[in-house]
């Protein structure tokens, strides 16, 4: 695909959690699966260690879409942990939504170490999902904005 | 009420059953009533006030008297009781160190209110059933209580108290209020008018902090929002998403633990109303993971630091309503 200068490429932090979901996206690496560049990966123990404040604190540093990918429910490595983030991530994305944030900026799924394939295909959905938003406005610091 | 209240005080006082007792005393202004530990008779007699002006909430006092010792005697309304009994719940307080009077409350008056119904240049406000008396430099002005009740008090959801170790006056039950009237209006705006809305309250906020010291749920020692190096302490927000993120992260470290006692609205000074983000996520707690009243048992799990195998997953805020 030619690169147009103006065309706008969102900026995206993906919180992985360690066991499975950065293992998945380590298996779309090794199986050549193509996903945009404009993912930044951050590992976390588990998807439960991502505070509430960790998604605005991207936010307010310039992320376009925040998406959170842990264990599928059960299947967490430390048991539990992703039913707390389920719980917590559900409040805060309807609280962003009541504020009137879009909804297409935030996501939680589940991708286990073997779907590197399921890696992929969230990852280019949400890419293009915030694409279509364009950029964050609502939710940016302004003093943050060119760092 | 204020004398039957100050002659059990000092009957307690007298008796050693309490050491000392946390109330209500005038401020500057009749309206200006602010909470107060008295010592002894004399102090409360000279000094002791309960009016409707007494919205202030006591439990969140009690965390720094659980510390200083002895016992105190406690005056709390029904909205101060489920405070006490969540503070209790996260052993912020200790039980034995209290004796807690249940006073009945028909709903507080707001200040604001009566100023916008016209009387100004108040010199003094009494009360009788369901009148309000309020003499100002023009003249005396009549209101019902109705008229000048404060926001969070017509939206009451409990005149019942939760703990107590007497009763003075009635206990109450728990009302069928109407306090996510406002939240579901918001709701099914779109989200560019709830961006809009949002904006133009939050952006008043001056970061008093106010909601946040009043809050009887915030007893945290050592709170995020003093760590100078977390970049949001400052004092005047340098744009709007300051606000925005204090807000939130704010309402969330309640989230669940929130009793909505409507006391962050009450402060603040730039009138936000701040208990439509604490309602919102207990309105979403009750919707998704079963009612929930924080503070009603003491010894029931919090709705976030419990989770079902069949939580809806958080895309379900995509299904939800108008967005």
């Amino acid at each position: 695909m030619p690169m147009n200068e103006n065309e706008f490429k969102p900026k995206i932090v993906a919180f992985c959690c360690n066991w499975c979901s950065y293992a998945g996206a380590d298996l779309a690496g090794t199986n050549r699966l193509q996903y945009p560049a404009d993912i930044k990966i951050i590992r976390v123990p588990c998807s439960c260690r991502v505070n509430p404040l960790f998604v605005l604190r991207a936010f307010q540093r310039g992320a376009d879409g925040v998406i959170i990918c842990g264990c599928h429910p059960g299947d967490c490595h430390y048991t539990t942990g992703n039913y707390y983030a389920r719980r917590r991530m559900t409040l805060l994305f309807s609280m962003l939504d009541y504020l009137g944030i879009e909804r297409g900026r935030t996501r939680v799924e589940w991708v286990s170490a073997a779907e590197g394939n399921k890696f992929a295909e969230t990852m280019n959905d949400f890419v293009s999902t915030v694409t279509k938003l364009g950029e964050n406005k609502r939710l940016e610091d302004l003093r943050c904005a060119n760092k | 009420m204020r004398e039957q209240m100050i002659s059990r005080a000092c009957e307690l006082l007298a008796n050693g059953s309490v050491d000392r007792v946390i109330g209500w005393e005038r401020g500057e202004f009749v309206y200006d009533v602010t909470p107060a530990v008295f010592n002894d008779a004399e102090d409360l007699k000279s000094r002791f006030v309960f009016d409707l002006f007494c919205g202030a909430n006591l439990s969140k006092y009690l965390v720094s008297e659980t510390a200083k010792g002895g016992k105190v005697l406690a005056f709390l309304k029904p909205c101060d009781t489920y405070s006490f009994n969540q503070l209790l719940a996260e052993h912020r307080v200790k039980r034995e160190n209290f004796y807690i009077i249940g006073v009945e409350c028909n709903g507080m008056a707001d200040i604001n209110r009566i100023r916008e119904a016209g009387a100004s240049g108040i010199k003094s406000i009494s009360s009788a059933g369901d009148k309000v008396t309020v003499s100002t430099v023009y003249g005396d002005r009549e209101f019902t209580l109705s008229d000048v009740i404060a926001e969070r008090c017509s939206s009451c959801k409990s005149r019942h108290h939760v703990v107590y170790d007497e009763l003075m006056g009635k206990d109450g039950e728990v009302l069928d209020s109407n306090r996510f009237d406002m939240v579901e209006k918001l709701e099914k705006m779109t989200p560019d008018e709830r961006f809009e809305f949002w904006r133009g309250e939050l952006s008043r906020c001056i970061r008093c902090n106010a909601c946040r010291n009043v809050c009887p749920a915030c007893t945290c020692e050592k709170c995020i929002f003093d760590n100078a190096s977390s970049g949001f302490e400052n004092k005047a927000a340098a744009d709007t998403f300051e606000e925005n993120m204090f807000h939130i992260i704010r309402a969330f470290h309640v989230a669940g633990r929130c009793t909505d006692c409507g006391e962050c609205s009450r402060v603040c000074p730039a009138h936000i109303p701040l208990h439509l983000l604490n309602r919102k996520f207990i309105k979403d707690i009750n919707e998704l993971y079963g009612d929930y009243q924080a503070g009603a048992e003491v010894n029931e799990r919090g709705p976030l630091v419990n989770f079902t195998q069949d939580d809806a997953n958080p895309s379900i805020v995509n299904e939800r309503g108008n967005g």
